[in-house]
């Protein structure tokens, strides 16, 4: 079922070798742990592929000095775990950069009427002042919650993303929401995402992990919470957990999951509502998407309330057949029967995208660096269009992304952890692959480079990518990046041969 | 005009460090110097013997009511005392909220950026016991107060911390140009008292500047909220203080890099004149306590 290529492992090596010449020795020792090329090994892996073994180090401390492409804890926390929560007031607590520079960056699609019963592309803040500094921000928290009572009553809870100085002064901010909530009655949730805590977005994701633990499960605030006496179970609800909306990635992944006849009845964090979070622990089933950013609290539901949860994959037909049958096998052969149905019904759909698009694709190379999961989750959706991965790497990956990832890449292929942005500009051009999936801060140089290029966070301000739908999407989208007309025209008409364009990375 | 002279008066808490340095200005302004005092410790209390008030306005308590310092004028937070010496305090918060360090910056660089510091001889700092974070050692750092005076006694926490305020003023040194002034030692009629000093001030490679002896007439000068050179000009301890504002008046730029000892080293020094019993001592007074209290029980 996939695509079956090498990468030339030994070039691979030499390049890693090359890279790490420009660096003192101390740190090119330090930074070569974090760079491999994917070894084959014997064993085989579910689909009947073999694995590949990609460790390297991480999760441990940018060396400051280089440009790490990683966020904080705070990003982690307000950005990807609870901003999308539609129907809660996110306060970015403390002075107004973070978030201001981190407004509506996700592009986490919701239904609602923003202001009024939603809020996700709306920016709250505390806007500390020296004062708040000084004499503490505590006051001013209570003030700022008070005011979204009032003017924002259908808000049904707010959550405090603590910023940097909140900790410095050691504010108590969990005082305050409990107080808060005592009067309001609503769940306010204080989440300690200091972003100089930790060493990426990472312990951020496991940060709101712990704080839906605690104050919407637990509920510390002894919030009024949504009424779940009328809920009636059925034997298919699932929760999606990780699936963050992007451009409507979870609207196009519910479709699949409510056709072979499960019942989505939370969706963490896309579009999601306070309720569905409330709510969650009564699912029969945990469906991980972003394994990254929310196996904590499935691992915490298994324990504590008995909600299996499983792993899945909507990026591209292959993975979505293979999903599909995973997650129907749990639920018996009713649901098995609908899932063939289901897969027989996209074919045309599917079949017709690759006749149309993989002939202009097939054999192109991609090279991609992303955050915690689709540097491995995307890697067969390119090749069901006949496209080659020749490095992928994380932002914030732990030991166990990196597992996972073997499952997915090719031998021979270029792994790289937390990469500089001189050690990505690097590779890129010497590799010079056909496309370069990655963020916005990558993609100019890239296209400066000559390099097709898509942001594969925010999908290039274009999606869904999940689902059948989302594939059709996807493939559209690589194909205008990479067979755009621009690209012939590089070249100054007025001069006969000129290299390859690089950009002059300090060297 | 002499050049402008920045000294700081830092110590444990409770040592006398207001109550010693308000007497020394009151006395340098009898000198003709000008003086401004920059109280940086949110108790506010480094200027009411100046003002023969209870407690000053400070700048952050001012500019927490007009919204930010930018909204403050320099008349507003900088009140005139005693013979002309201006008073400014930083305040802070209340104990346990916010963040006093950063208080201090923000009032120090308020009243530098606002001109307190023009047409002035000296500017006299004086900082809350423990130099806690960064924000309390703002005045030691660049192109503040060059010259440190350390107060303390003959007691065991007041030399631990002197020897701290040593470390913090020789990490700054060579950054800055910040030198320790030297020890004034405010006698708590503890045993070998002034010898003690004397030795820890060689220690530390600097002055005893003064030793200032005990006498009541402090407490009744204080309970008027005056300086003793106020309420009794004519009195000994005025003379005692006069005496200090001059030796620190001609210790001008003969401040010192000091060298800290070691914990060790001053434990030695503490265990040589008596003032700290060793563990095994300690003991044998603890068993000999409980033994004549089960004796006395029989």
């Amino acid at each position: 079922m996939s695509l079956d290529y090498k990468n030339d492992g030994a070039r691979m090596e030499e390049l890693i070798t090359e890279v790490l010449t420009a660096y003192p020795e101390k740190f090119s020792k330090r930074r070569k742990k974090h760079l491999n090329v994917a070894k084959g090994t014997e064993e085989m892996g579910d689909e009947g592929r073999p694995l590949t073994e990609c460790d390297v180090k991480s999760n441990i401390k940018s060396v400051p000095g280089v440009m790490t492409i990683r966020g904080c804890a705070y990003a982690g926390s307000k950005g990807v775990v609870w901003g999308p929560i539609k129907d809660m007031v996110h306060i970015s607590h403390g002075p107004v950069g973070c978030g201001q520079y981190s407004w509506s960056q996700r592009r986490n699609y919701y239904i609602g009427k923003t202001g009024i019963d939603t809020f996700v592309t709306m920016q709250f803040t505390s806007d500390f002042q020296e004062r708040d500094i000084v004499f503490g921000g505590d006051k001013k928290l209570e003030k700022v919650i008070d005011e979204i009572n009032g003017l924002f009553p259908l808000a049904r809870g707010i959550s405090i993303q603590s910023e940097c100085p909140i900790g410095l002064i050691g504010d108590d901010i969990e005082a305050v929401s409990k107080k808060k909530a005592k009067e309001s009655g609503k769940t306010i949730v204080p989440v300690r995402c200091e972003g100089f805590r930790g060493v990426s977005q990472s312990l951020g994701h496991h940060l709101a992990n712990d704080a839906v633990r605690d104050w919407v499960f637990d509920n510390k605030g002894a919030a009024t919470q949504t009424d779940l006496s009328g809920f009636v179970a059925s034997p298919y609800d699932v929760n999606v957990i990780g699936d963050y909306n992007i451009g409507g990635d979870a609207w196009a992944s519910r479709i699949l999951l409510e056709e072979i006849g499960l019942r989505v009845v939370g969706n963490w964090s896309g579009d999601a509502t306070l309720a569905e979070i409330e709510r969650a622990p009564k699912a029969k089933l945990n469906l991980i998407h972003c394994y990254r950013s929310m196996n904590y609290i499935c691992r915490h539901m298994e324990e504590k309330y008995g909600v299996a949860w499983m792993e899945y994959n909507f990026f591209g037909p292959s993975q979505i057949e293979a999903s599909l049958r995973k997650i129907a096998k749990h639920f018996g052969p009713a649901i098995e029967e609908k899932a063939e149905t289901v897969i027989a019904k996209y074919k045309p759909l599917v079949d017709a995208v690759k006749a149309k698009y993989a002939p202009r694709l097939t054999g192109k190379k991609v090279m991609l660096y992303v955050g915690g999961l689709r540097p491995r989750h995307v890697i067969t959706a390119y090749e069901d269009l006949g496209m080659e991965i020749v490095g992928t790497g994380y932002e914030f990956a732990h030991g166990d992304d990196y597992q996972r990832t073997g499952h997915y890449v090719k031998e021979g292929t270029l792994i790289y952890d937390d990469v500089t942005g001189y050690e990505l500009e690097k590779f890129i051009e010497k590799i010079r692959p056909d496309l370069v999936g990655s963020g916005i801060k990558e993609k100019y140089p890239v296209q400066k480079m000559g390099i097709p290029f898509r942001q594969m966070h925010s999908w290039d301000y274009s999606g869904p990518y999940h689902g059948y739908d989302g594939f059709a999407i996807f493939a559209r989208d690589m194909d205008l990046a990479i067979n755009n007309p621009v690209w012939g025209l590089m070249k100054a008409p007025w001069k006969k041969s000129e290299p390859a364009p690089t950009l002059a990375a300090a060297e | 005009m002499a050049k402008l002279r920045q000294i700081a008066f830092y110590g444990k808490g409770g040592i006398g460090k207001s109550t010693t340095s308000q007497n020394t200005l009151a006395a340098l302004v009898e000198m003709d110097q000008k003086i401004l005092i920059v109280g940086c410790d949110p108790k506010a209390d480094s200027t009411r013997l100046i003002l023969n008030t209870k407690l000053q306005d400070t700048v952050l308590h001012l500019a927490a009511e007009a919204g930010s310092v930018e909204d403050l004028e320099l008349e507003q937070v900088m009140k005139i005392g005693y013979k002309g010496i201006k008073c400014t305090e930083s305040g802070g918060p209340e104990p346990g909220v916010g963040c006093a360090g950063r208080g201090v910056i923000t009032a120090i660089n308020f009243l530098e950026e606002n001109g307190a510091y023009d047409d002035v001889d000296y500017v006299s700092y004086d900082v809350l016991g423990d130099v806690v974070c960064g924000g309390f050692a703002m005045p030691i750092r660049e192109n503040k107060a060059q010259e440190i005076y350390i107060v303390m006694s003959g007691e065991m926490m007041a030399l631990y911390a002197a020897n701290n305020i040593a470390k913090g003023i020789l990490k700054y040194a060579h950054s800055g140009g910040v030198r320790l002034g030297g020890l004034i030692c405010n006698e708590r009629q503890t045993d070998k008292e002034l010898e003690l000093a004397e030795e820890l001030a060689s220690r530390l490679g600097c002055k005893l500047i003064h030793f200032v002896p005990r006498d009541n007439i402090v407490q009744h000068a204080e309970l008027r909220r005056m300086t003793v050179i106020e309420y009794a000009p004519e009195s000994k301890q005025a003379g005692e203080y006069r005496e200090l504002a001059r030796k620190i008046h001609e210790n001008s730029g003969k401040g010192v890099i000091p060298t800290p000892i070691t914990m060790e080293e001053l434990e030695q020094m503490l265990l040589d004149f008596g003032i700290m019993k060793t563990e095994e001592q300690q003991l044998a007074d603890l068993q000999a306590k409980e033994a004549a209290k089960a004796a006395a029980a029989h």
